[in-house]
């Protein structure tokens, strides 16, 4: 940002008239050593710059500058003399901020120079006896900067009864009530009841004084530590009493709120006994209660009031939950999709039959017919599709409680919280997005100091993303740490007999050691990670899904973990291919065009099987080849050319049937593994087509090339 | 109508980021450079007022005093600028009559969150 390296110049700037400033003052206080103005002045100086040097970023700088502060801070105070010695520290002082001024990179900072500064300062400083604050560091409690803190504490709406009593002198510190009010009304909704009970006769009146008290019913999903954040500058005037007056839990209870008189005695205003007498009474409780002096009107009116206001945002929130969604079984939900498959396929075998019959009216049906079973399909199958962002807020807290935990600095930043994949995809993912993270938090990002050293920022940053790409989903999880070293993944490995001493692996290879069963390099097993079961466990549970882990990493500058998964709909648009007497489906999404493929034996004998696409190299594999087809090709073949993870790669075949709706039917245990299917398909006619796993095919035929 | 903000501080860079902050977001701003400074420019509509604690001529906490011995700024808001060490500062502050104070270093967002919780 601009506007940043605007701030730094000035500072430097700034910083540089300050050290001339102090290293005059300082030669000056040489020859007057008592003159108490020279004295403020340079302690002035220290302090401007630490504050303002920690508030651009030249964190160095401040804390070196913190010792020299303090030192001067007790000269200030009478407790230390300006000696010769400590003249001279602070000149050697000054002269390395200078250096720190211009030096861009950092590095000297450590320097032993600097280092025998402070020791000096501090052995000074001691001598002088009393305790010394810490140097500041920059994560101080400011109102506002802890928002993931009370987003973190918040959550479900809860109604609460805040009670503020502020003191009667609180205006005259420029606190306005009023204000307080408002900020809790940004919380959420709310209900302000006045107590003015207390407000004497005009004779007696302070006119600067409050007199007045005020009963909140505030109805917020932002947490009870929002709530006192609101009063933090007033903790010593104001007298504030929080209670969870309704949860969301309670909407399963009965939907009447307490009565008047459990209210006020829940609050204190009343006693049992009081309640009890005056109920022997009759009608009108608040009246009554009021007329026996047993409490004042308002406090009933206020009792009231909360019970009003209770009483409707229960109905709203019912209302709420009534109008925007229902509970419905998953396998209510599964049923429903089944049926939907079922029905696909009948409607595609009228349509085939009916395109033969060369009837008018029966193609107009079912041609309208078609258009609505597509319909009722993207439908039933979007009722089962629900955004990732669900799963995403949840692990703000998990980075926060852990990244606190061990000490780090860590910001959760997300992307594409709106990308929907199916409820399962969603649950199954689950455990582990959790167990990535943690790896990341754990071993990936390093302590703030380490950071530093490194000159990152102390805070680091894990990037959790999620898109649609062609067919597949991809979820990406990078994080900016320390990245992975390749050589001590290959020692690792060797270590644990998971590779040959002397094989030839690539970076990535070695990457991907570490969903190995049993591999971890952690040193020592923390709560969190590092026992070596982590990560074999997360690939398989990404396998069950059909997708793929990929790994990469950069030592010290951090590492990406891409997890791929098959838009799993269980009914897709397919084209329809044949090789021999054999039927294949492509997913539509993957299909870019398909090409004419005319060649003489001799050309197809050869290794390099590319094509020309356009001036475009598109590489391409023979299904007949893959598959072990018996036969021979016919004289023209077809290439199917599919986008596959940015990459174009054709696949050839005998002839290209058509555009088929296809209903994703599992292969069966059995012949779940067998590579390059994700299924079948019962095709028009009622014969099986095979569902080719094109991204996959393509990642097995290019490694299988070598 | 923008709000007026007084804004004390004897690091210009400190003011100027301040300023900037503030003038962002739709206040507008007038500076001074010690509590001597700021007493001579205090007239006007200015509603609330930032200062620093440790400045020459005249410190933050005198200028606090002297700001509530104002009957025309009596009641407004005044945050004063602290570092962590100066926890007692806090208190002197607050017996002076200071509103509520924001800890330095602090980023843009804080010092913002803090003028709108203050002034309304």
């Amino acid at each position: 940002m601009p506007q940043d390296d605007i701030n730094r110049q000035a500072f430097k700037e700034e910083a540089y008239d300050l050290l001339g400033e102090l290293e005059s003052a300082l030669l000056e206080l040489e020859e007057n050593p008592r003159d108490q103005e020279l004295i403020d002045r340079v302690f002035r100086a220290m302090h401007t710059v630490k504050g303002s040097g920690a508030m651009f970023g030249f964190d160095d700088i401040a804390a070196f500058t913190h010792d020299v502060e303090t030192a001067f801070d007790k000269v200030r105070c009478g407790e230390l003399p300006v000696t010769r010695e400590l003249l001279d520290l602070t000149l050697r002082a000054r002269d390395h901020i200078l250096e720190l001024l211009g030096d861009t990179t950092g590095t000297r900072a450590g320097s032993a120079q600097a280092k025998a500064i402070i020791a000096g300062l501090r052995g000074l400083a001691g001598a002088a006896g009393g305790q010394d604050a810490a140097p500041a560091d920059p994560a101080s409690a400011a109102p506002g900067q802890d928002e993931a803190l009370a987003a973190a504490s918040g959550g479900e709406a809860v109604t609460y009864r805040v009670r503020i009593r502020p003191g009667r002198d609180i205006m005259l510190c420029g606190t306005n009530p009023l204000a307080l009010l408002a900020e809790l009304r940004d919380l959420g909704a709310g209900q302000v009841a006045a107590h003015i009970g207390e407000v004497p006769p005009l004779s007696e009146l302070e006119p600067e004084g409050c007199y007045v008290w005020w009963d909140v019913i505030l109805a917020t999903d932002k947490g009870e530590d929002a709530i006192r954040d609101v009063f933090i500058f007033v903790e010593d005037d104001c007298e504030v009493t929080i209670q969870v007056i309704d949860t969301l839990g309670a909407l399963e209870g009965d939907s009447t709120y307490k009565r008047l008189g459990e209210i006020l005695v829940e609050r204190g205003d009343i006693s049992a006994d009081d309640l009890r007498r005056v109920l022997g009474e009759q009608p009108r409780l608040g009246d009554m209660l009021a007329e026996a002096g047993v409490v004042s009107r308002e406090q009933v009116e206020s009792a009231l009031a909360e019970q009003a206001a209770v009483r409707r945002i229960r109905k709203d929130r019912d209302e709420q939950a009534t109008a925007s969604s229902i509970r419905v079984a998953a396998d209510k939900l599964d049923d429903l999709v089944d049926l939907v498959g079922e029905l696909v396929i009948v409607q595609a075998q009228i349509s085939q039959m009916v395109s033969t019959r060369g009837d008018q009216e029966l193609t107009t049906l079912a041609e309208e017919l078609e258009r609505l079973s597509d319909e009722l399909r993207d439908s039933t199958l979007s009722v089962r599709m629900l955004p990732i962002g669900t799963t995403f807020s949840k692990f703000r807290r998990l980075v926060r409680d852990l990244s606190a935990e061990l000490g780090k600095q860590i910001e959760l930043k997300t992307k594409g919280a709106e990308t929907e994949l199916d409820k399962t995809v969603i649950e199954r993912l689950n455990d582990p997005l959790v167990h990535l993270l943690r790896n990341s938090i754990d071993h990936g990002v390093e302590p703030p100091d380490v950071r530093r050293a490194a000159g990152k920022d102390p805070c680091g940053e894990i990037l959790l993303c999620a898109e649609h790409s062609g067919g597949e989903v991809l979820i990406t999880i990078r994080d900016d740490g320390k990245g992975m070293d390749p050589a001590s993944l290959r020692a690792k490995g060797v270590e644990r007999g998971l590779i040959a001493r002397d094989a030839d692996l690539t970076d990535k290879e070695l990457f991907s050691l570490i969903f190995a069963p049993g591999f971890s390099t952690a040193q020592k097993v923390t709560s969190v990670s590092g026992r070596g079961v982590g990560m074999d466990v997360v690939k398989r549970g990404i396998d069950a899904l059909r997708g793929s882990i990929d790994v990469d990493s950069r030592p010290g500058e951090g590492t990406t973990i891409t997890i791929r998964l098959p838009l799993t709909l269980a009914i897709i648009d397919g084209l329809q291919v044949q090789v021999q007497d054999e039927f294949y489906v492509v997913p539509l999404s993957l299909v870019e065009e398909c090409v004419e493929l005319i060649q003489s034996p001799e050309e197809r004998r050869r290794e390099q099987q590319v094509l020309n696409l356009r001036g475009a190299i598109v590489p391409y594999l023979r299904l007949r080849d893959w598959f072990d087809i018996p036969g021979a090709p016919p004289e023209i073949e077809q290439i199917v050319v599919t986008g596959v993870e940015g990459q174009r790669v054709g696949i050839v075949v005998d002839h290209v049937i058509g555009e088929h709706q296809t209903v994703i039917k599992t292969l069966g245990r059995v012949y779940r593994d067998v590579e390059g299917l994700s299924g079948a398909t019962i095709k028009g006619d009622g014969s099986m087509a095979l569902i080719l796993d094109v991204p996959r095919l393509v990642r097995i035929a290019a490694e299988a090339r070598g | 109508m923008s709000q007026l903000i007084m804004t004390v501080d004897d690091s210009a860079s400190v003011r100027q980021m301040v300023n900037f902050t503030l003038k962002n977001a739709g206040y507008d701003v007038v500076e001074a450079s010690d509590g001597k400074d700021a007493l001579s420019k205090l007239s006007g509509p200015i509603k609330m007022v930032i200062t620093d604690l440790n400045m020459p001529n005249m410190d933050g906490i005198t200028l606090i005093k002297n700001i509530r011995a104002n009957p025309a700024y009596k009641f407004i808001p005044i945050i004063m600028l602290t570092t962590e060490s100066q926890a007692t500062k806090k208190q002197d502050g607050k017996a002076a009559g200071a509103t509520g104070w924001i800890v330095k270093p602090f980023k843009p967002d804080q010092l913002l969150a803090v003028v709108k919780k203050v002034l309304r």
